[in-house]
Formats: C-alpha cells, structure tokens, sequence
C-alpha cells in the first residue's frame, strides 16, 4: 500500500485539517502501514455477507411530533466562540 | 442546428409537522435566531437524532400519491461536508435506499398531449439553517448563523431527466406542488422556502440519444422563475455550442433581478460527500400493512377528484379542474352540493362572486365568510323565486359583509322578489302610459326597444319584479 | 458526606502521583453530598445514594466542563447532561469529578490525553491503560467508590485490566448513549468500573434501560442484576476460543489464564473448546469502521458553534482547518485522516463495506459460538500494562494491543474483565469473560463466582 504526500494532502483537505510537511510524511508513512495491514480483509471472501450497520439488530425508532421546549438563546450561544446578537458570527461566507 | 433541451427536478418540500425531524424544537417561522434549538439541531457534542414519524408517514403519502412503491426497509445516511449553516458537519439524509422509489405524474401542457414524467426517488433530509450576511449591524466583517431552520423536515423529490421544455417543468412542478398541499404535508409557500427547486438543464442535438453535459441551477423560488431560469438556461448553453464552446458541468446560481443564472465559483472544490449509513439510527421498517394503511387514509387526490366531479356532477373540464385547485376549494363544492342544489349553479357562483370575493379581500376559501350552507341558502332563495340572480349579488355582498343568513337579509331589506302580477301590472301600465312615445315604436317593429321596457320595469321595482312575470306580461300587454 | 469528604481528601493527596482527573468537582461534590444526606434521613435511598463516583470526561455534564480529554473542547460547558450520569445522579450519587481519558477516546494507554499524563496505581512507570485510564487508575487508587467509562475497542476492559478493577462493557443498545461524545457510534457502550462485581452489578442497574432520547438503546427488560449473582457456576459451558491463547501470548498472561481455567474447574464449570476463526481480521475491521464513523463524529467541531477558534483566521475555510488542526491532537488526527480516506469516493467499498461484511463474519462467529456455550473466557490484553512511552510512535502496534476486546464491540455483545492475577512485576492482570447479547446476568454471575473463589479483587496498590 503505497500513500503519496498529495493523497494525504487531499484527504486532509476534505477533513479540513492543516497539516505541516512533517505531518504529511509521517501521516503518509502511518496510513501507508495501517493501510497495508488492512490489506488482509481481502482474503477473505464476502459474496453475499450482508454488511453490518448495528450489530444488534434494531428497527423503528420513532419519537411523536410533539414540539419540546428549546434550550433558549443563551443556552445555545453560551459556548459561543463569536456571537453577534442572537446569531453565532463566523468570517465572512461568499457564495 | 436544432437542440433539445432535458431537464430533470429536484424540489425540496419542506414538512408540515409541528416539531424538527430529529428534535422536538418547533418548526415555526419567523421567530428570533438561534431560539427553537436544542442539542440536538446545533450539533452538540454527545447528542443524538430521533425520527420523527410523523415525517415518515408524510413521505409515505407523497409516495403513494406520485405513484411511487414504498421501499420496505429504507435507511438513513450521512452526506458529510463542511458549512457553517450545517451544525453536525454532515447532513442526515437518505441515499442508497430512499423511502419512496419508481413513481410519476402525468402532466399536461396546453395544446399537448397529456406526458408521463418518471420520479426517480424521494427520501427524507433534514434542512439547514440560514446564513445572514450584512444586514445585522456586527455582521458587516462576517456572516451570522441562525439554526432554527436546521433539522427542518424535507423531502426530496427526484424528477427523471423527461422534461423537455420550461412549460413541461412549470407543469410538473404546478402538480407537484397541488399534490403537497392538497395532502397537507407541505404548506407550499415559495416565499418562505417551503417549496423549492433545483434544475438540472442540458441540451442535446435533435435527434442525438447522448445527453448533454447538464448545469445545476440553484434558488429557484418560483414557478416564474423555473421558468426563466430553465430558458436562460437553455438558451445560454445553445449559444455556448453554436459558438463552439462547451458547457461546463457546474452549480450555477439563479438571479431574480436580471433573470440569468451565474456560476457559484465558490464551489470550486470538488465534491465528496462520503455517504455511509447513520450509525445513530436505525433501519426503518415499512410493512405492507403500514403502507395499505396509509393508502387507505390517503384523501382522494385532485386528478380523480376532478374526473369525479365531471362524471358525478356533470361539470365542463374547466370548471372541474378550476373546483379541484386545491383541496379546500372541492371541499367548498361537495358541502354545497351535499345540501342538495343544483351542482352548476353552485360551480357558477364559487368561479364568480366567491372567486372574485376572495381575490379581491386576499382571503383563502378556508376564511370565506359565505360558508356552503349560507351559499347554499342564497341559492335556495333564487330556485324557489324568493329573490332573483341579479338580487341574490346585492344579497351575497351583504352576506359578505355581515354573515348573516340570506333569508334575514332579503326580509330586512325588503328584497323579496315581486312575483303578483297585479302589482307588475300597475308598474307595467305606469311605464307604458309614460312612455307612450317608445311604445308607438315597438309597435311599428322597432323590437330591440323590448329591452328597454325590461329595465325600466325592473328600474321602477328597484329590481325586485320577477323577470319572467315581467317579460311574460309586457309582451302581452305591447302586443295586445 | 463524610465519605465524600474523605474520597476528596484521598483525591488531593494522591492525584499529584495519578493524574487521574482531568477536573475535581469539589463544590458539586459537597452539595450532592449534602442532598443525598437528605434523601438517607428522609429514608428515599437506594444504593447508589451519597457514593462518590467520577466520570470519565467523555460524559456531558450540565453546567461542569466537559473535555472529552481535548483541547479542542477546554472550554465547553455543556447545556445538559448525559442520561447516564443522569440516572445515576437521580440515585443520589455524588459527583467528585472528570477522569482523565486518551482524547476523544482514541488510544490504548490514556497517553493521548491533552490534560497530562495518568499513572497506572501499581507501577507509575506504566500507562493505566485506555481509553478509559483515568476511571481504572481512580478505582485502583482508590479516588472513588466506582467510576464510569465507554469502551469502543476495549476502552473498559483493557484499563479494568491493567488497574486490576472490574470492567464492563454491556451489550450494544443496553445504556444509553445520550450525552456521551461519540467516537464510534456503532460501537461506542457506556460502563462501570468498579472495585467488585457486586458493584458492577449495582452500577449496571442503574445505568440500563431504554432511553427515548437514543434510537440505538434497546427496550428489553432491565433484570435485578445482584439477584444473578449466586455464587455458582455449576455446569456454566464456557468456551475456550483457540485463536486467543496463541503461542505468542505473554508468559504471565498465559499463566494467569491457566489458573483462572483452573478455579472454574474446581468450581465445576465445563470447559469446551471453540473457534472463532475471523479473530484475526478484527482489527483491521475495527480501524476502518471505527475511524470512518469518527471521522464524521468529529467534523463537528469546526469552531463555529462551541470549542476552539483559531485567532485571526484568515475566511472561513482557513478557520475550519486552523481550529481543528490547533484543536485535536494528533492520534485524533490520524484517525480522522484514516476514516476520511475509508470513506472517501473510489474507496468507500474496498475498505468501508468490506470491512462491515467483515463484521458480519465475526458477529456470526460469536453466535454461532453461544449456541454452544454459555460464556467465553479469555484474556484481556495480550501483555500486563507497558511502559509510558513504550508504543506512542508505532501506532499499528498500539492498535494490535487491543486484539481480544475489539472482537467483542464488533460482536456488539456483552463482556467484562475480573481481577485475575498479578505479572511477575506485581501488575495485575484481567480475564474477559464474554456473555451472549443482553446477557450481562452470566458474566456477571460467572465473574462473581471467581471473585468469591479468589483474593485478587481485594489487593490494594500501595500509594
């Protein structure tokens, strides 16, 4: 199993972490040997195993449309990092 | 060279329940930012989604009412990206196995012939919440992020590719959404967001069987607007060809104010959404019993409801589809005709006096202060010679106006209608010995002139002389 | 109050050598105390009333701040609590305070903490174990009464091992998972630790039941589970699985296991030897699934809502990548990276589905395994605790310590880890006992039984 500097790099782009040149090479070096341990599953054959989401099997769990209480504006903004009146403000969105 | 443009839809219904989909917040809209949340819709550490079944049954009704099959087990899936208006980091949504699969609806545009578009899908997602940008002072160096929206119940409805022109798409989506109001799961205001549409436009040479490479057209909230996007749309990629460019596979934006669309350059990551199976919820289990049940309960929809009213009550196919807009118009109807009166007359008076009423007060036929059985009184009165047509409009104002009973009104009033023809007589004689000038006419052969003894009868009578007395009368009376 | 004054004090004199707190809720402590002091003289009481308890800082807790072992949450204060310090708290438990974890419940050996280092009670040279290390090493050094953790992989029953405490992961759906930060979902299970099984078995009461707030808890019944603790295991079938006592296994491991083998014996339980032949791709299983769902888990903390913002970011992408890379540390980093990667488009089927057939391979190895035998026992850890430092730059083989507990979450099944003996070192050494799905009352029984049969529970780490 062989992981490049980019694919690295791109993962962490869809993770939105940063990473320093240090990092990326031993992320890669890491992922590369972890990777290849994983390798094995594919001795084994899985025709027609159904994959397991929840290894108890469970179905139907509903709650009824009822409104509860909310937890209230200042409760919600409370570990706000940057708020501006009642809205949580983060750095300018364009689209 | 001659194109065919393809158009697919995908349309966001916003749910009518009373609380969020994985949370008991309300849904209601319009209330102070950040205030119907919880741990649950601001994606809180530690919290986790509970379905709301009432959004299921919902989407069994819109699956069955667009002809879709139910899948018996569907799951729920996360599509995993980053915005700050989305609290968890991912959205939870259906994608390999949605609720509602393979249906459709037959569309009709004016002057074709009636065309069958394929639904592809419909699953359940949660919304949202709402970015705020400038308008709040402090978010001038920033955005504001409000989730009283996020965790809002949706469902997407996946059209196929089979629309083939922005009067096939308006139709489509004009059925579409008589559908999901007339069920009562969507309140189909577009203003508001609870009814919205994405366009995916392509074009392809006439007669080529390779589609072409398709722009999405986001914001589109209105079924002017599908309109104008989807031409704009149509034509820019047609020109873009002929020029011999080509066109870019890309979201682009829809701009009310100049009717174009723009590309959204901001997207310019690629996508990887990630899809995998909610390991916070279960699978859910839709039995054929739960399905029949809902069937069962499923209010009979506009399409037959219309043919019903044509065959039942003889009605035109105008005046059927015209009583079948929405649900509570054909309401309206069939508790009139449940009253026993005659089907066309009430038909007439809901397309005139109660259309125009409700127009020109801006009020729904839900607030209409002329219930059926008021109306159907007024009608009453008009069968049975109380009053006549022309009376029963003066009647129906002040019923209008003051909901009380017709019959209290002509008393009041003193609208009865004047049926004694003695009474008419004398009225009759008056006008003729002081018209006696016309009456020499008339006789002479100036026949249009019958008119005018008409109306200044029914003048002399403030209307209330019955015109059939009246008519039968002066004829004799000016030829004898 | 007395004793939650007492356990205040112990926690004061001792936490310098442990460091099993990441937070000592002193005032919160007091006034439980003080309620629960009403709640005995009024006769409203039950087991749990005016214990002193610490959670691990994975549980929410209204109003006390709530690290999950990360700086990316140093500061958060949560809204509301988890259902199952609730439930415990309703008792009338007392809160001491926040146990040191590995952060966001990565890692074997509470060494990825962002909050310091945890020592293990009986050699403070030694990691206590994780990711529950700081719930193992405050029973073992005796900060608390019980304590609470999750186990994803074995985050329970490894440290209850290495700390010579009894550990038990319930089965999947039994506690409810609301309020507990999510690493895995699919296999995240709330638990106590505790000095004996008695208290287990108390502990478990309290915490089970179906919670509405959570679709994966499940309804069935709560049993008395200190009724299942009979003393006998007369006729118990327990399975001996061939793949874990293989050659390579620690010569104090080995024979830890042979003595415990030994007591059952004499107790007259029935051995038979069983298979449970996909042992071998269960970690491989585990990383992809578990590092998967934590990577969603965790994009949650993109410091708009709560946690840590990046000063002076530069736009918005540059905030997401700057708070998250600043805020997690970098075992939460790697995993992260590795679910991404399992996920991500053209890999999804090779590494993630295949990885989910695979669990149904090992789920369908334990059932078809209890259709004959009522319990599996087998060790707990390949290896008696290691060395601070000893695995911290090869992550693979950090990951290869957990072979014998992952089976079980995957499984989603119930199991615990028991006292069982001591390395030649003097560190102690646990052995699993694995029950069929929502059958905590044989475990819990068979392991009450070996703990009326030996001493190894009431040895005390001198500190």
């Amino acid at each position: 199993m062989n992981i490049s500097v980019a694919d690295v790099e791109k993962v962490a782009r869809l993770a939105r972490l940063e990473l320093s040149e240090e990092e990326k090479s031993l992320y890669a070096g890491q992922m590369a040997a972890i990777l290849g341990y994983v390798e094995k599953l594919k001795e084994l054959n899985t025709d027609g195993i159904l994959p397991t989401s929840h290894a108890v099997p469970m179905e139907n769990a509903f709650r009824e449309d009822a409104v509860s209480p909310s937890i209230g504006i200042e409760k919600a903004l409370a570990n706000a990092p940057d708020r501006v009146e009642s809205f949580y403000r983060v750095p300018k969105v364009i689209e | 060279m001659r194109f065919q443009p393809v158009i697919g839809l995908e349309v966001h219904v916003q749910l009518k329940t009373a609380s969020k989909i994985f949370c008991g917040c309300s849904t209601a809209f319009g209330s102070e930012p950040n205030s119907q949340t919880c741990p649950v819709c601001l994606g809180l550490p530690g919290a986790l989604p509970v379905l709301n079944k009432q959004v299921v049954e919902f989407a069994i009704q819109a699956g069955l009412a667009t002809n879709c099959s139910i899948t018996p087990r569907s799951v729920f899936a996360r599509k995993n990206y980053f915005y700050p208006d989305l609290p968890k980091g991912y959205q939870i949504s259906q994608f390999e196995d949605p609720i509602c699969q393979h249906g459709w609806l037959d569309i009709q545009v004016e002057g074709q012939e009636s065309k069958r578009i394929g639904i592809t899908r419909i699953h359940m997602e949660e919304d949202a919440g709402k970015l705020v940008h400038g308008d709040v002072s402090g978010l001038e160096e920033g955005s504001g992020v409000d989730l009283n929206r996020a965790c809002t119940p949706l469902l997407e409805v996946v059209s196929e590719p089979d629309l083939r022109s922005s009067d096939e798409a308006v139709s489509y989506l004009k059925q579409l959404h008589q559908i999901v109001t007339w069920l009562g799961i969507c309140d189909g205001n577009m203003e508001e967001g609870s009814f919205r549409c994405d366009a995916n436009v392509s074009v392809m040479p006439v007669g080529s069987e390779t589609l072409g490479t398709r722009a999405e057209i986001k914001n589109v909230n209105s079924f002017k607007f599908v309109k104008q996007a989807i031409e704009y749309e149509i034509r820019r990629q047609i020109e873009l060809i002929e020029d011999g460019a080509t066109v870019v596979q890309e979201t682009r934006l829809f701009d009310p104010t100049s009717g174009t669309t723009r590309s959204m350059r901001s997207k310019e990551e690629a996508h990887d959404y990630r899809y995998f199976p909610d390991p916070d919820l279960v699978p859910l289990v839709i039995d054929d019993a739960w399905v029949q049940r809902t069937r069962d309960e499923l209010p009979e929809l506009p399409e037959q409801r219309m043919q019903r009213f044509m065959t039942e009550w003889d009605l035109s196919a105008y005046d059927a589809e015209v009583l079948t807009a929405s649900r509570s118009l054909a309401e309206y109807f069939e508790a009139c005709v449940a009253l026993h009166v005659n089907a066309k007359a009430v038909s007439n008076w809901m397309m005139g006096e109660i259309t125009r009423a409700l127009n020109d007060s801006g009020t729904s036929i839900d607030c209409c202060p002329v219930t059926p059985r008021l109306l159907v009184e007024l009608l009453k009165l008009i069968e049975g010679g109380t009053i006549s047509g022309k009376i029963a409009k003066t009647v129906f104002e002040a019923m209008w106006q003051s909901g009380k009973e017709p019959a209290t009104i002509v008393q009041e009033q003193g609208l009865v209608q004047v049926s004694d023809s003695g009474a008419i007589e004398a009225i009759i004689d008056e006008i003729l010995t002081r018209e006696a000038g016309q009456v020499a006419e008339f006789r002479s052969g100036k026949d249009k002139l019958f008119g005018f003894f008409v109306g200044q009868v029914m003048k002399a009578s403030k209307g209330k002389a019955n015109p059939a007395v009246v008519n039968e009368l002066l004829l004799s009376k000016l030829k004898g | 109050m007395e004793a939650t004054k007492a356990m205040l004090a112990r926690i004061e004199a001792v936490e310098p050598q442990i460091g099993s707190f990441i937070t000592v809720t002193h005032g919160q402590a007091l006034a439980d105390a003080e309620a629960a002091d009403r709640r005995i003289a009024s006769g409203e009481m039950t087991f749990l009333t005016g214990i002193p308890l610490a959670i691990k800082d994975i549980f929410l807790t209204e109003g006390i701040r709530t690290t999950c072992g990360s700086r990316m949450l140093d500061n958060f204060i949560p809204p509301y609590s988890a259902t199952s310090w609730e439930k415990l708290h309703s008792h009338g438990a007392v809160l001491l305070g926040k146990l040191n974890q590995d952060e966001f419940a990565m890692g074997s050996s509470n060494e990825s903490s962002a909050f310091g280092v945890c020592r293990n009670p009986w050699d403070r040279t030694c990691i206590p174990g994780g990711s529950s290390g700081g719930s193992a090493a405050a029973v073992a050094a005796r900060q608390a009464t019980a304590t609470l953790g999750t186990d994803t992989g074995g985050s329970i029953r490894q440290p209850a091992s290495h700390c010579g405490c009894v550990g038990l992961k319930p089965t999947y759906g039994r506690v409810s998972r609301y309020g507990v930060i999510a690493y895995a979902s699919s296999l995240d299970q709330v638990g106590p630790l505790t000095r004996d099984v008695t208290d287990s078995a108390i502990m478990l009461g309290a915490l089970a039941g179906h919670d509405p707030k959570d679709s994966t808890s499940v309804a069935t019944p709560v049993p008395d589970y200190c009724a299942a603790l009979t003393g006998t295991v007369k006729g118990l079938r327990i399975g001996l699985p061939k793949e874990y006592f293989i050659a390579g296994l620690d010569p104090d491991v080995q024979k830890t296991m042979d003595a415990a083998i030994e007591t059952y014996r004499r107790l007259d339980a029935e051995f038979v030897d069983i298979s449970l032949p996909h042992t071998d791709y269960a970690v491989a299983t585990y990383y992809l699934i578990a590092t998967a769902e934590a990577s969603s888990n965790l994009a949650r903390y993109d410091g708009v809502r709560f946690g840590h913002r990046a000063e002076d970011a530069a736009g918005l992408l540059d905030m997401y990548t700057r708070s998250r890379s600043q805020g997690f540390g970098a075992e939460v980093k790697r995993r992260i990276m590795l679910g991404t990667y399992a996920l991500s488009s053209g890999y999804y089927d090779a590494y993630y589905v295949k990885a989910q057939k695979v669990r149904t391979l090992i789920m369908q190895d334990f059932m078809r395994a209890f259709g004959d035998v009522d319990v599996i026992l087998t060790p707990v850890a390949p290896t008696p605790a290691f060395k601070i430092g000893e695995k911290s730059d090869d992550p693979l083989q950090m990951y290869l310590s957990d072979i014998f507990t992952i089976p079980v979450n995957l499984a989603g099944t119930c199991a615990m880890s028991v006292p069982a003996g001591f390395s030649a070192a003097g560190l102690p050494i646990g052995l699993q006992l694995i029950g069929k799905p929502f059958d905590e009352e044989t475990i819990l029984r068979a392991a009450h039984a070996f703990e009326q049969a030996t001493e190894w529970h009431t040895r005390k780490a001198v500190i």
